[in-house]
């Protein structure tokens, strides 16, 4: 693996950022900027969630927790009977510091369990915090949901605050991921993912490096919540502490390739937009979610590192092959692939 | 006097009803090229996860440089330099060669948040390389390598926090005879620079050829100590190994 910032990678970052930017001021149909801050915010879910669970390897469930937590500190902070205007923005950072520190403690207790019972603990957070949602009825308003100061934007440009704040949250996630992989503490994630005693072993601050990994990913995931808070104007537990926030950071991740940098916003742009489709053609009944079931599990069928590990392996050993075909003096044919390779095309 | 650097004092480690490791004594002292051996299942592998951490004794102390470890952990115990291999070898596949050798080197909380690896990083793991002949194989993910050089690999980087002890288990198990040599050598080279081994090995010649002394271990305690000649003609051990 290389971690060099390649040129190649630099234009794709600036091209993907710079269509997002401006589409709001181009325009389009009018449900475009909606589903778009919800493919984004998702992205920088899952890009977030990927640190913890893709990176480090450890597949938490119960990240909609801090997304919960994220969104009521807002709602609470502005409340109906005040002002928002752009303070709900501005105090995101100071939640996401916040809920980075509180998640210390829950990183340090929950990772002491691996692999499987690591994400069965986590998802005991999620359904601690739903059910502290719904039972402290006085900060949260409990089932009765908690409104948000409404937001005070013209009309015309509502979205666009929202839309910019996801893309900057989104952009934050993805350097943070960058980085992560370009320092140390990527290195001994990766050796934390790969054999975490042999890591021990070897002297790396295990410990460390995973709970700066969970903490950053909590904190990020709380700004977000916060946002999503902000947008909504209304919060319920059920929706804000919702598992099926959580299923879709981590599936997206799974789906675009979890430990990548691309990976979580490729599955992102693919599931959100495919779940609104589905939700639309099927109605309003229950029934998208098993399409969208379906799509994944048709991608994780043929393609089980998801998307991007895949491809890039499958370039990786074609132009291997087309080398080893031209040294040989013969020219790359498609047939000069491995016949597992071919199964898995088809 | 001869200095110890390690002494396992009437260490004991059960599994359910299996007693792996019983009562079980003995040192290593500074400078030598120790041998732990014994037949299959005689508890050396379990001995080694005591000594460093990996398992937690049911009863017995561990002197590690003059020093009881109270409680021993793997990272704290190769920080302080008990570095160690394993039977079946264990590096970061998805690393490069490289990044093998610089994750092992040790890191301050600074460089934590620093570059992946540095221009200090890459000098170091240069000499190791250079010491190990794995510099042509330098950036290559280590999944690519062969099993005999993911041994020579994972030796090379337990050695790059210049520890005073390295256990090596089983260090040419399942390697061609060719690497078994250069196995050897660098054993030898690094017990010219002054450091101590403590060797776990099925392969008697090599034994023979490196070692002195000899630890014998038979169902989970030590039968003899001494010499490799004494050793070979020790009727408890030849029953050990026959009569199992
Ligand atoms: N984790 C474990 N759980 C249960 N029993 C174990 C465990 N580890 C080792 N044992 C048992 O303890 C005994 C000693 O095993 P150990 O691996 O230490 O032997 P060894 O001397 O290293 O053998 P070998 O030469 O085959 O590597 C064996 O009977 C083994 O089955
Ligand atoms: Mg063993």
């Amino acid at each position: 693996m290389k971690f060099a910032t390649t040129r190649a990678g630099l234009i794709r970052a600036g091209v993907f950022f710079l269509v997002l930017l401006v589409i709001p001021i181009v325009g389009g149909p009018g449900y475009l900027l909606n589903t778009l801050i919800f493919t984004i915010m998702y992205a920088a879910l899952s890009s977030s969630w990927n640190l913890i669970g893709g990176y480090a390897g450890y597949p938490s469930l119960g990240h909609v927790a801090f997304f919960g937590i994220g969104a009521y500190a807002t709602g609470i902070i502005f409340s109906d009977s005040v002002y928002g205007g752009y303070a709900p923005f501005f105090l995101l950072p100071v939640i996401g510091l916040g809920v980075a520190f509180m998640s210390i403690p829950i990183g340090w207790v929950s990772m002491r369990t691996r692999a499987d019972v690591f994400a069965i603990v986590t998802i005991t957070l999620l359904f601690i915090t739903q059910t502290l949602a719904f039972n402290l009825k006085n900060v949260t308003g409990g089932a009765q949901g908690k409104s948000v100061a409404p937001a005070p934007f013209d009309v015309g440009t509502y979205d666009w605050p929202f839309y910019y704040a996801m893309l900057i949250l989104l952009a934050i996630a993805m350097g943070i991921s960058l980085y992560f992989r370009r320092s140390k503490i990527g290195l001994s994630l990766a050796t934390v993912r790969a054999d975490e005693d042999k890591a021990h072993g070897v002297g790396v601050r295990v410990t460390a490096v995973k709970l700066i990994a969970f903490a950053v990913s909590a904190g990020l995931v709380a700004m977000v919540g916060g946002v999503w808070a902000y947008y909504v104007g209304f919060i319920y537990p059920q929706f804000a502490v919702d598992p099926l926030i959580t299923i879709g950071m981590v599936l997206m991740a799974f789906l675009g390739g979890r430990g990548t940098l691309w990976g979580p916003v490729l599955g992102a742009f693919i599931l959100v937009p495919a779940q609104e489709y589905f939700a639309q053609a099927f109605g309003a009944s229950e029934l998208y979610l098993i399409a969208y079931a379906a799509v994944f599990l048709v991608i994780m069928l043929f393609l089980p590192r998801g998307i991007l590990p895949s491809i890039t392996e499958r370039l990786a050993r074609r132009r291997a092959s087309a080398a080893g075909a031209a040294r040989d003096g013969a020219s790359p044919t498609p047939s000069a692939l491995p016949t597992s390779e071919v199964k898995v095309v088809r | 006097m001869t200095e110890n650097v390690l002494e396992i004092d009437h260490l004991t480690k059960r599994f359910g009803g299996v007693t792996a490791v019983n009562e079980c004594s003995f040192t290593v002292q500074k400078g030598t090229i120790t041998a732990l051996i014994g037949p299959n299942g005689s508890g050396k592998t379990t001995a080694f996860n005591m000594i460093t951490g990996y398992l937690k004794a049911d009863s017995g102390q561990i002197r590690f440089d003059g020093e009881t470890i109270v409680k021993p952990r793997p990272a704290d115990l190769y920080r302080r330099g008990l570095s160690r291999t394993f039977q079946q070898a264990r590096i970061f596949p998805e690393l490069t060669v490289e990044e093998n050798l610089v994750v092992a080197a040790g890191y301050s909380w600074r460089q934590l948040f620093g570059r992946r690896v540095s221009e200090s990083d890459h000098e170091r793991a240069k000499e190791m390389l250079g010491e190990f002949r794995l510099d042509t194989l330098a950036g290559l993910p280590s999944a690519d390598l062969s099993y005999g050089q993911r041994k020579l690999l994972e030796f090379a980087a337990v050695l790059m926090s210049d520890p005073t002890l390295v256990l090596l288990d089983e260090p040419t198990a399942g390697v061609n005879p060719v690497m078994i040599d250069t196995m050897e050598q660098h054993i030898r080279d690094r017990h010219a620079a002054g450091v101590t081994f403590l060797i776990v090995e099925h392969d008697m010649q090599l034994v023979m050829r490196l070692c002195d002394p000899v630890i014998v271990l038979d169902q989970g305690a030590p039968i003899a100590f001494g010499s490799p000649e004494t050793i070979q003609s020790d009727p408890k051990v030849l029953e050990a190994y026959l009569g199992s």
